[in-house]
């Protein structure tokens, strides 16, 4: 595997000069603390207890697995310079050892079980989900992750963690930049250090996975169940993930960011957060005025319709355009809002049931008054309300 | 010179027509040859080329996924795009190049090894092959459909499936008609091993590759059904209401993921298990000693066989299973450990102080057990479930599974392809050309693949269209072998493929091989049109014709 290895070293310094020759651009990046680390080739410095017996696990696999290999290849290459009829050799002509064969037989049998020992202890581990701190349910949506605070301190807070769109546009153009490309977020996931996290996982459309390799946890997200996995961070920082399981076209721009922090500084976070929630509660019966309600769109368009429809409008490559759609036109006021609560298009366009009334009254009444549309209308969280039952 | 198109479409060999003289039903010339086909040499062409069309398609879907990934962001395809050609690429290699070859090499060979005349259902024969013509059609036309071809993976999970548009359908069609075509070709394989053997050719003394193939047709039998039921069930809850994993409506997508590793894991054994076969005739030909451990290679293949249906949840590992479920399907993955380690020394055990030469075959088979093998031990490592957890859906578990498909099923029908090429088409391949493919394949096809494990390690999910740039220069390294490895397999075509099949070469005596012992080395080279349809007489050990039912004949020559 050494030989193979320096082959992939000599061929990288090839494919190198290659970029360079075609003048591919050099793409400058550095580590990403918690995150990938350039050329990074074994699993993440551990942060948790679990991810560090899985290191462990791995690299106790791949020293059986290398003595095996060189033992048994050893005999091979050996075999394959010594007996060649080039040099001589004549054909022995045994073909049958019961003998050996039990020997090989029950051999490798017993190293399979002396491997199994230590795995059996770390699957109990990652299964004892019991005595949590703090439980916390992801969700995940076609194509974002939705945080609901369940026990613990922070009950009660919910958000919606959202990659970032210039990281999206830069993907698209085909140009990224920075160390955290495709991990950013707008809302990262903040828990305390060293407390017993329980993370539940269920989904809203397809099946997802959220996982953290650092933190050595990754559960599948299924849509109508939940599952649950945990994770104790031994220190303080950032920690990324991705979403694992195929779940569409935006199945690589759903990442995952979890920040660890101080008991105080979670504390604080938790204290400012409420707070925050408190004053930005929408009153579902509140009626707004055409320009509150078209700038309140404007933010819900922007971190939810964006990525697809375009701030263009125009959508693009299979997606429908909103200026000038003959549905956002309408007078008909429920054409569009049933769409939008209930997907259309095969889910193409996925269904946007979770976010509020008033949300999705914003972001209705934008799209009729922006780009090209002026239809005047204005659309308020009562009407959604009404639309939903 | 059956598998030569165009030309001397009878096809009696010169000097082997002693007991032809009453057959006036030759090939039929044209292109009723084929179409009406109903000789297993003919439809076992026909699989091969088949696949290898399919193989270059699949191919083509594979180098546009790594030019996409060759630099971070999105340069030549858009993300849905992308998933289709993860989706495609999949679905046409394992249904499309690996599987139809495998029964193409049975078609040849199964019938030569045993002393049969023919497959057992001539007819049959012909219509799974043909079967394939549609599918191939509607799989791959899927991509003109409107919304592009599948893009939910080749595992095609619940719900993801049920917001594809209409190609999801035709695919879901295909996959009925291969399924259909595959049992059609298993049951014909089983009888034909079972009733149709010459007199003396018990099943112990059969060679390993009718072997392997006889447990695989049984494999086939039992999950294709299963495959078919997961995806009718896919189709119903698309279009008549049902909820089977929809769970909108109560049902379970995990469920589906159930249904189909039932299938899938046996799956991955029907794909290697034949290459196994071929493995176990090529070494000891060139070792020039017979194989070691015949009947424990018997044993270990139908160990393997009953194992993978107590395996499949180990796909499953982060859906979330009761700790009794983890451990039970870690345990019974690891021990899969062993009957292939028994296969592996048992080739080894054959090679040693054997007296070897290194022609193409014996090349693709040590490289075969070589590579083979690390895909092994990363299977090992990944039956450990918290290793398994860490590493589900990265490209660990992608270059793990290139290891054993690629290296494993592939490298083996290659090393067939030359082994066997000679006593298809009757002309020998050009030994440095084959040498060629086989090195340039060898060497991309780990710069392709050893860098995915470190990608995988360091948690590069699979199915991205785009990734972080941390990532960049191992992709850049996989793409480069990619395409080389690409241009090895275009090389191979035009260089060794088809020159035998026009018949340009040195003529290949009936016996190529030294050390080769088997019925197929009794004919001449090219294989007549029709062989054994008096039953040989065979020797004790099975190898070698001692004449024909009908009046006495000369020995053939010794080789």
């Amino acid at each position: 595997m050494m030989t193979i290895r320096s082959l992939g070293r000599a061929s990288s310094r090839l494919a190198l000069a290659l970029g360079t020759a075609l003048a591919f651009p050099v793409w400058a990046v550095g580590d990403l603390a918690g995150g990938p680390k350039v050329n990074q080739y074994d699993l993440h410095p551990p942060a948790t207890a679990i991810a560090a017996d899985v290191q462990w696990l791995h690299n106790f696999m791949l020293v059986v697995c290398l003595v095996i290999f060189f033992a048994v290849f050893g005999v091979m290459f050996y075999s394959i310079v010594k007996h060649r009829k080039s040099k001589g050799a004549k054909a022995a002509n045994f073909h049958e050892s019961t003998t050996v064969e039990i020997a090989w037989t029950v051999i490798p049998f017993i190293i399979v079980i002396l491997m199994a020992l230590p795995a059996t202890r770390v699957v109990v581990a990652m299964k004892d989900t019991s005595a949590a701190d703090l439980t916390v349910k992801a969700t995940g949506y076609q194509w974002k992750w939705g945080y609901d605070y369940l026990n613990g301190e922070g009950a009660g807070i919910g958000f919606l963690s959202t990659i970032d769109p210039t990281q999206r546009e830069a993907s698209d153009a085909g140009k990224p930049t920075g160390d955290d490309y495709l991990f950013r977020v707008d809302n990262p996931l903040v828990v305390p250090v060293n407390r017993k996290i329980r993370i539940i996982t269920t989904a809203n459309d397809v099946i997802h996975a959220w996982g953290v390799p650092s933190l050595g946890v990754k559960q599948d997200a299924l849509p109508g169940f939940v599952r649950d996995a945990w994770f104790k961070a031994e220190r303080e920082g950032d920690f990324y993930g991705q979403c694992f399981e195929l779940c569409g076209k935006e199945h690589a721009y759903m990442p995952i960011h979890v920040k660890v922090l101080s008991q105080q500084a979670y504390s604080a976070w938790v204290d400012e957060r409420q707070k925050e929630m408190a004053a930005k509660a929408d009153d579902p019966n509140k009626v707004w005025e055409l320009a509150g309600l078209q700038a309140r769109g404007e933010t819900v368009y922007v971190a939810n319709c964006q990525v697809c429809h375009q701030a263009s409008g125009k959508g693009g490559s299979g997606i429908k355009a909103l200026d000038a759609s003959p549905i956002v036109l309408d007078a008909d006021k429920l054409k569009q809002i049933n769409v939008l609560l209930n997907g259309a298009a095969n889910g193409a366009m996925p269904a946007w049931k979770q976010l509020s009334d008033t949300e999705i009254a914003a972001v209705v009444t934008f799209t009729k008054n922006h780009w090209s549309n002026a239809t005047g209308q204005v659309v308020q969280p009562t009407e959604i309300a009404a639309a939903r039952k | 010179m059956s598998a030569v198109i165009g030309h001397d479409g009878h096809g009696h060999a010169p000097g082997h027509d002693d007991h032809h003289d009453h057959d006036h039903h030759g090939a039929p010339r044209g292109w009723r040859r084929w179409v009406y086909a109903t000789n297993h040499k003919d439809i076992g062409t026909m699989y091969l080329l088949f696949s290898f069309t399919m193989f270059m398609v699949g191919g083509v879907l594979a180098l546009g996924i790594r030019a996409e990934l060759f630099q971070p962001g999105l340069q030549f395809v858009n993300p849905n795009f992308f998933n289709q050609l993860t989706t495609m690429h999949g679905l046409i290699m394992v249904f499309g190049a690996i599987m139809p070859a495998f029964v193409g090499f049975a078609n040849w060979m199964i019938p030569l090894q045993i002393g049969a005349p023919d497959m057992a259902f001539a007819r049959m024969n012909n219509l799974s092959f043909w079967l394939l013509i549609p599918a191939a059609i509607m799989i791959v036309g899927s991509f003109f459909m409107p919304g592009g071809a599948p893009a939910a993976g080749w595992t095609l999970y619940a719900p993801l499936t049920l917001q594809m548009g209409p190609s999801m359908d035709a695919g879901i069609f295909a996959l009925h008609i291969l399924g259909a075509s595959s049992i059609m070709g298993s049951i014909n394989i089983i009888v034909t091993v079972l009733n149709m053997r010459a007199p003396g050719m018990t099943l112990m003394k059969m060679p390993l590759f009718s072997w392997t193939w006889l447990i695989t047709a049984y494999l086939l039998i039992a999950v294709m059904p299963v495959l078919a039921g997961a995806i009718t069930m896919t189709l119903t809850d698309r279009h008549f209401g049902t909820s089977f994993f929809n769970p909108a409506g109560g049902g379970d997508p995990v469920m589906y993921q159930h249904i189909f590793w039932f299938f899938g894991h046996p799956e991955v054994y029907i794909m290697i298990l034949p290459a196994f076969g071929i493995i176990s005739a090529i070494i000891p030909a060139f070792a020039r000693k017979r194989l070691f451990g015949y009947t424990s290679m018997v044993y270990a293949t139908a160990s393997i066989a009953i194992l993978s249906f107590v395996v499949w949840a180990h796909h499953m590992f982060t859906t979330g299973m009761p700790v009794t479920g983890q451990l039970f399907f870690m345990y019974a993955t690891m021990l899969i450990a062993v009957p292939t380690g028994v296969k592996v020394f048992n080739w080894i055990a054959t090679m040693w102080r054997g007296s070897m030469t290194f022609e193409t075959p014996m090349l693709w088979a040590v490289g075969f057990i070589f590579v083979f093998t690390m895909g092994g031990f990363t299977g090992l490592i990944l039956a450990m479930a918290p290793i398994d957890i860490q590493v589900q859906d990265t490209y660990y578990v992608v270059a793990h599974f290139h290891y054993v498909l690629v290296a494993g099923s592939l490298f083996a029908m290659f090393g067939g392809v030359y082994y066997w090429g000679p006593k298809w088409t009757g002309v020998m391949y050009n030994e440095t050309r084959g040498k060629i493919h086989f090195w340039a394949s060898l060497i991309f096809f780990n710069i392709t693949f050893f860098p995915m494990h470190f990608l995988g390690l360091a948690g590069m999910p699979r199915r991205y269209a785009d990734y972080p740039m941390q990532f960049t220069d191992f992709n850049m390294i996989a793409s480069v072998g990619a395409f080389g490895f690409g241009l090895s397999q275009v090389y191979f075509f035009f260089f060794v493929v088809l020159p035998m099949m026009r018949g340009k070469g040195e003529t290949a005596p009936q016996q190529p091989w030294e050390g080769a012992e088997g019925l197929e080395w009794e004919i001449p080279s090219p294989a007549p049109f029709h062989t054994f349809e008096i039953p040989p007489k065979l020797n004790s050990t099975g190898t070698k014709i001692l004449g024909y039912g009908l009046p006495a004949q000369d020995a053939p020559a010794a080789a």
